[in-house]
């Protein structure tokens, strides 16, 4: 090939960078949008047991989460950066927290709450120390305890968008028949999610599903679920057979209330958890005794969101605790070297 | 067979070693050479030749000042038409001879061969100081630093870095595959410097060819052979001595304290050249590589070729490349001119496609964690990130950002895209300054 055939580089159009020069082909509005992915089939069981209503609660709670961040971003002068997914990501989960009538209004505020309270105020996505749709959701049911925690019985409004007046039902964890010694519900409803609750948490094999894909895609942790549902499943098996008339046993706490929602979709919260594996595994082996306790001598049927609350609030610390040596900082003295 | 150990994270990005199968070509002598005189870490060499001057190839041009310094020699024959300044890969203007090439190539007497079974491991280093023989993994330290370590250390195993673990190059596994026999022969001389017992040569297991050919060569000698698993950064000197020993470098300390000595295939090369040959360094082998290019491949390239030279070597572009990489796509430095020579540390041309780029963004952390779970020194760069972000270099400092080693593994994983890299470099130098300005109090 001849002198002048070869082309060389235009080099005045180079970019100049650090280091690495390659990067895993990866986002945060990824991550955001497999979440909600992940959580799709979930909701969909929430609309297919509590009727059509449960997706505009859903839709109510989205919308507003992203409005206020919209809103917020500008108040505070800073980049829009909605397009990441993560308000959308709120909005969905505490949707998904909510009973299927709850009004409009308190849909609003509880989208309010959770991100203006939950997560902007402290500098936006990645700051907030608490998990903004339980911010949200716990804030509502101290607020409206009534409205939180009115169930209506599934597949009775299947076909109806709104109205209040429908036969309520007791959740699993809420009927005082528990303590007869007779479970109100068969394990085969509750795992499939025909019993009173919140829009998103009843169905286990919906959620099963999203949480593996999740672990699958290595999004989430499956340290933090299995240790969490383990702990509980340890704990409440030791008094349920310590007590069995008072206590119910350990396969029906798992698969009722917002246990499986808790452990695969907010205690694995990025923002909110621990960084490293080990203290993954801390956090929720915490969140696994703050849930036991709650559901068992607690005031409150239901412990998970206040669980993982608290757990959050440990988060800093828990980083500093399991922060690991560095490669190479011996743990005893030097090994003597042999010549 | 040495059992090999997992070293903590690491990464597995493409390999993309698209020239592994194109053998080293010997390019043909050009017009001119821009031979810098500071083709190491430590002090430049000092310019023994003026304007003017005839020189033969092998010749030296500069000679070390200090003892952290290595001379540099000629890449060939012909008149030094000027002593001036060249842009370095790091950016940096360095000293230079501009040496216009005469086209015969005539070499200068040799330095006399040494048989290097009777030799004293002193006359050894001082061959290998006086033939200019520098690190040729990346970091270019000169080598007979490395090999004087203080007599209190004793050096029992010497580990020959056959990795690459970089994605794309492939100028090692190469030259391991085509001179298998010399490596070999170097990596016996580096021993009987150090008075080391034992010779293991660490290749990831993507080069089975190269794994077969160093384990042949090195079978009467005693040498082992380590097959690592791929993962970035296997050859990391702190990670490959933990893959083929099981030992650990303290943190802060030097591969010399657990007794192990790390060195690059290439420069077992230039060791055997030196002593057997008589032969100083000026030449090495170089990977050209990368999507934009016509067609990638290795070259044995005269020290003071420039990029542009070796470009056209590799046919030209296709496409305009949007970056050009002195060095492998994970550690190696972005350079904006063609100008630049290569030296005895440019272990890879990479140019890289439109396509291909990453962009760095100043965007929150969102504490995924997989920045810990890749750092292979078991850092947390994310926590450290934000530190530095807020420049608290002392709280950084006892978060241990000094075991750093800019392997990139973390900003390769980051979804954020944080350029964690940059800050932790950051926080090194300004963790240094703190610490000279309190030295110097």
């Amino acid at each position: 090939m001849s002198e002048n055939t070869i082309r060389l580089p235009d080099t005045s159009k180079l970019v100049i960078s650090s280091s690495p020069h390659l990067h895993e082909d990866d986002s945060v509005r990824r991550i955001m949008f497999m979440v909600i992915l992940a959580l799709l089939p979930a909701c969909i069981a929430g609309a297919w047991f509590f009727g059509p209503r449960a997706l505009w609660v859903l839709l109510v709670c989205v919308a507003s989460c992203v409005a206020c961040e919209i809103l917020c971003t500008r108040l505070m002068g800073r980049e829009v950066h909605v397009s990441d997914g993560s308000a959308a990501l709120t909005g969905l989960l505490l949707g998904m927290n909510l009973p299927v009538t709850t009004p409009t209004w308190i849909c609003v505020i509880g989208s309010a709450i959770a991100i203006v309270l939950g997560k902007m105020i402290y500098g936006g996505l990645g700051y907030n120390p608490f998990n903004p749709a339980l911010v949200g959701r716990v804030a509502l049911l101290l607020a409206f305890p009534t409205v939180m925690t009115t169930w209506i019985a599934p597949m009775t409004r299947r076909l109806e968008w709104a109205g209040v007046n429908s036969v309520t039902q007791a959740t699993p964890l809420g009927v005082s028949e528990l303590t007869a010694g007779t479970l109100p519900f068969s394990y085969w409803d509750l795992f499939w999610g025909r019993t009173g609750g919140c829009i998103g948490e009843t169905c286990v094999p919906a959620l099963l599903l999203g949480g593996i894909f999740l672990i699958a895609l290595n999004i989430i942790r499956w340290h933090v679920p299995v240790f969490y549902l383990a702990t509980v499943a340890i704990i409440t098996g030791v008094t349920h057979w310590l007590a069995p008339a008072q206590c119910a046993p350990p396969l029906y706490h798992l698969l009722s209330g917002g246990l499986m929602l808790g452990a695969f979709f907010m205690a694995t919260d990025m923002v909110t958890t621990p960084l490293s594996r080990k203290g993954a595994v801390v956090f929720a082996v915490g969140c696994g005794v703050l849930t036991s306790v709650i559901r068992i001598w607690g005031s409150y049927p239901e412990g998970v969101s206040f669980s993982i609350l608290i757990m959050n609030s440990l988060t800093p610390l828990i980083d500093r605790w399991t922060a690991g040596k560095p490669f190479g900082t011996p743990r005893r003295a030097p090994r003597e070297v042999k010549p | 067979m040495i059992k090999q150990l997992h070293f903590y994270g690491g990464i597995h990005p493409v390999e993309d070693k698209v020239a592994q199968s194109v053998p080293i070509v010997e390019p043909p002598i050009l017009e001119t050479y821009m031979v810098p005189l500071q083709q190491h870490i430590g002090a430049p060499a000092k310019a023994v030749v003026a304007k003017g001057d005839q020189v033969k190839r092998g010749q030296l041009l500069g000679e070390a000042q200090g003892f952290v310094s290595a001379p540099v020699h000629a890449p060939t024959s012909g008149v030094i038409r000027e002593v001036t300044t060249c842009l370095g890969p790091s950016g940096a203007q360095v000293p230079a001879l501009l040496l216009a090439s005469d086209g015969e190539d005539a070499p200068a007497d040799p330095m006399p061969a040494i048989d290097w079974h009777q030799a004293s491991p002193g006359d050894l280093r001082q061959r290998i100081s006086a033939a200019g023989i520098v690190g040729k993994g990346g970091a270019a330290f000169p080598t007979v630093v490395k090999l004087s370590p203080p007599p209190n250390k004793k050096i029992d195993t010497l580990i020959l870095n056959g990795v690459e673990c970089e994605p794309c190059l492939t100028a090692d596994h190469r030259l391991m595959l085509e001179r298998a026999a010399d490596i070999v022969t170097g990596a016996q001389i580096t021993a009987r410097i150090l008075g080391a017992k034992k010779i293991i040569i660490g290749i990831e297991n993507n080069k089975p060819d190269a794994i077969e050919v160093m384990r042949q060569a090195g079978a009467d000698y005693g040498i082992e052979v380590c097959s690592l698993r791929v993962r970035y950064p296997q050859g990391a000197e702190k990670q490959l001595i933990y893959a083929v020993t099981g030992r650990k470098v303290p943190s802060g300390g030097l591969p010399a304290d657990i007794g192990c000595l790390v060195q690059n295939v290439g420069t077992a090369a230039a060791i055997a050249d030196a002593v057997c040959l008589g032969k100083p360094l000026y030449e090495r082998v170089t990977t050209v590589t990368g999507t934009p290019l016509v067609s990638p491949g290795n070259w044995r390239f005269r020290v003071g070729t420039t990029y542009s030279e070796a470009i056209k070597l590799a046919g030209g572009v296709k496409e305009d490349p949007i970056k050009i990489i002195s060095g492998g796509p994970m550690m190696g430095m972005a350079v904006y001119s063609l100008d630049i020579p290569i030296i005895k540390s440019t272990s890879g041309i990479l140019l890289l496609s439109k396509d291909e780029l990453t962009q760095f963004a100043v965007r929150p952390c969102i504490r995924c964690g997989r920045c810990n779970d890749s750092c292979p020194m078991g850092m947390m760069p994310g926590i450290l990130s934000v530190q530095i972000e807020n420049q608290r270099y002392e709280l950084a400092e006892k978060w241990h950002v000094m075991d750093c080693i800019e392997c990139g593994c973390c900003a390769y994983t980051c979804p954020a895209s944080r350029p964690l890299v940059q800050h932790l470099r950051r926080a090194k130098a300004e963790v240094q300054a703190a610490r000279r300005a309190k030295a110097g109090k």
